[in-house]
């Protein structure tokens, strides 16, 4: 069901809209269905010539109450509706809800089913950095990007296809540890993409990072200043990008984070440019997480003993992980019961859409499009 | 700051609040107090302001219907000293009210519209109290409500 929204010249006068009541307002409607906003978002932008005023997303395209049909659900069942929120970084997904649940279940995970998830929740991130790359480059004009990027997350869609079973939703991190276990196949493949990806990574700097008409729309553009980004509650790239230290798997490790060698990326310029360097440089943190593991995989069980129906204690649980957009909390509430009573899962792109209002303000109309590129928005995991 | 030091600066702060036990039991073990909705505001801007608390970063914000009562539950950290807390707060089911923090921490505006339409909690003195999620037409019914009903689009296992 679409919004109301008034003709342009009525618009312009009506303070609901977003109108100031001043001649020279005009109102125009950025989706729901528009190539830039990936997905169904809708923004109202109140426009004075060229220069933004106000932008107002609004959202429930995609709602599908998550949270609701997850009471009903039981915490078996309720993974596999999470990995529909952030379809792009669903094995983290999967894996805040298996750690929630597993603190109130208080198992211990078999070191192999550990090391298991860090791997894939490290490639998940690759290939969504990936993603963003390609849409981000096509965002603002250029084409050829978009197919570097793809035929390298391929091959990663192609490695979870085999030990999933599944190329988007897989469904494959659950209570206790992982689904089944590790495809003979995948340490090879793993070890062949790594090596695929060092041969191109520099394609992706050549081709984009350094070209100046690139530089010349995403450098001074949507400032973020760091006091903002903590109180508009951003978190992942969007926040590091202005400085802020916010990385959960270093400040509050899981699993088997403290044990790693990488780096909390940083960058402290606050515009559109930092925040696209943030994420190039995380893939190259991922790389190197994959390479300390993947010839370190210990044998064992890959899941521990659970009972069939998981019964949690009544209180309340949350775990908070690290997506590849942020901050993912997801908080539990239970009475005692194979069921939640009350599930709540706090999404980052719902915070950092928060904050597109603010930066955008006073820039011009046709740098929205980096701006919103950058804080790398994925509409399910908005509406939820 | 400890567990046991926050306890003793927020009774300082708040003499009122009480303090809950339990909860997530080897989790990162946080601090869960409860206030009244009345003392909520003035205490939200001591801990986001008093100089050995600074919670600046309100990560999550949600509400639980109990059927009685609903709970509104606000998860808070600081970036500064790493520590987290939760404050909880009852509110009347009938006529739910609580001060709006969004001018002290910005995320609370988005957080606190969907807690609107979802649960009905009137949030005074919030900027701009409208509807987020949902389609126009929605106002008076809460989805999130364990009461609920939906003919049509709900599904009962």
């Amino acid at each position: 069901m679409y919004r109301q929204t008034e003709i342009i010249n009525d618009a312009s006068q009506n303070p609901s809209l977003g109108g100031s009541g001043e001649t020279g307002d005009l109102i125009i409607n950025v989706g729901p269905q528009h190539p830039a906003t990936h997905g169904v978002l809708h923004l109202v932008i109140t426009l004075n010539g060229e220069t933004i005023k106000k932008v107002e997303p609004h959202l429930g395209f995609i709602h599908r109450s998550i949270e609701k049909m997850c009471e009903s659900l039981s915490y078996r069942q309720f993974i596999y509706v999470t990995s529909r929120m952030d379809y792009l970084s669903s094995h983290i997904n999967n894996h805040a809800c298996a750690l929630c649940v597993e603190k109130g279940l208080q198992v211990e995970i078999p070191p192999r089913a550990q090391v298991i998830r860090v791997l894939m929740d490290e490639l998940t991130r690759i290939a969504s950095h990936e993603l963003w790359w390609g849409a981000m480059a096509m965002d603002l004009g250029a084409f050829t990007p978009f197919f570097h990027a793809f035929r390298e997350r391929e091959s990663i869609n192609d490695i979870m296809e085999e030990t999933c079973g599944a190329r988007l939703t897989m469904n494959y991190i659950v209570p206790g540890g992982v689904m089944q276990d590790l495809h003979p196949n995948f340490q090879n493949k793993v070890k062949a993409f790594m090596q695929l990806y060092k041969r191109k990574i520099h394609e992706y700097d050549e081709l984009v990072t350094g070209n100046i008409i690139f530089q010349n729309r995403m450098k001074n553009i949507g400032y973020l200043s760091p006091e903002d980004a903590i109180s508009y509650g951003c978190s992942g790239p969007t926040a590091r990008g202005s400085g802020v230290s916010c990385d959960i798997r270093k400040i509050y490790p899981y699993e088997i984070y403290d044990k790693l060698e990488f780096d909390e990326v940083l960058e402290t310029a606050g515009d559109s440019f930092a925040r696209y360097m943030i994420r190039i440089r995380e893939m190259q943190q991922s790389i190197r997480i994959i390479e300390q593991l993947i010839d370190n995989i210990p044998e064992g069980d890959f899941q521990a003993k659970t009972k069939a129906v998981l019964k949690l204690p009544k209180g309340d649980f949350y775990s908070r992980v690290e997506t590849a957009r942020g901050e993912l909390g997801v908080y539990i509430v239970s009475e005692g019961g194979t069921t939640p009573y009350r599930i709540k899962f706090r999404s980052p792109g719902f915070s950092n859409l928060s904050v597109l209002d603010h930066i955008a303000r006073g820039s011009k109309l046709g740098d929205l499009v980096a701006m919103m590129g950058t804080l790398d928005l994925v509409i399910p995991d908005i509406d939820r | 700051m400890l567990n046991e030091e926050l306890k003793t600066k927020i009774t300082e702060l708040l003499p009122a609040a009480t303090f809950e036990e339990g909860g997530d039991p080897i989790a990162i073990g946080w601090l869960t107090i409860q206030v009244e909705p009345g003392d909520w505001l003035s205490l939200a801007q001591k801990l986001r302001n008093d100089n050995s608390l600074l919670f600046d970063y309100l990560f999550c914000l949600t509400c639980i219907d109990w059927k009685t009562h609903l709970t509104m539950v606000y998860h808070l950290s600081s970036t500064r000293y790493r520590h987290n807390m939760v404050v909880k707060s009852k509110l009347d089911r009938n006529k739910p009210e609580i001060e709006s923090v969004s001018a002290i921490w910005r995320t609370a505006d988005f957080h606190e519209r969907e807690v609107y339409e979802m649960f009905g909690v009137n949030f005074l003195n919030h900027p701009d109290l409208r509807l987020l999620i949902l389609p126009d037409g929605w106002e008076g019914k809460n989805p999130l409500r364990k009461d609920f009903e939906d003919a049509v689009n709900m599904i009962k296992l």
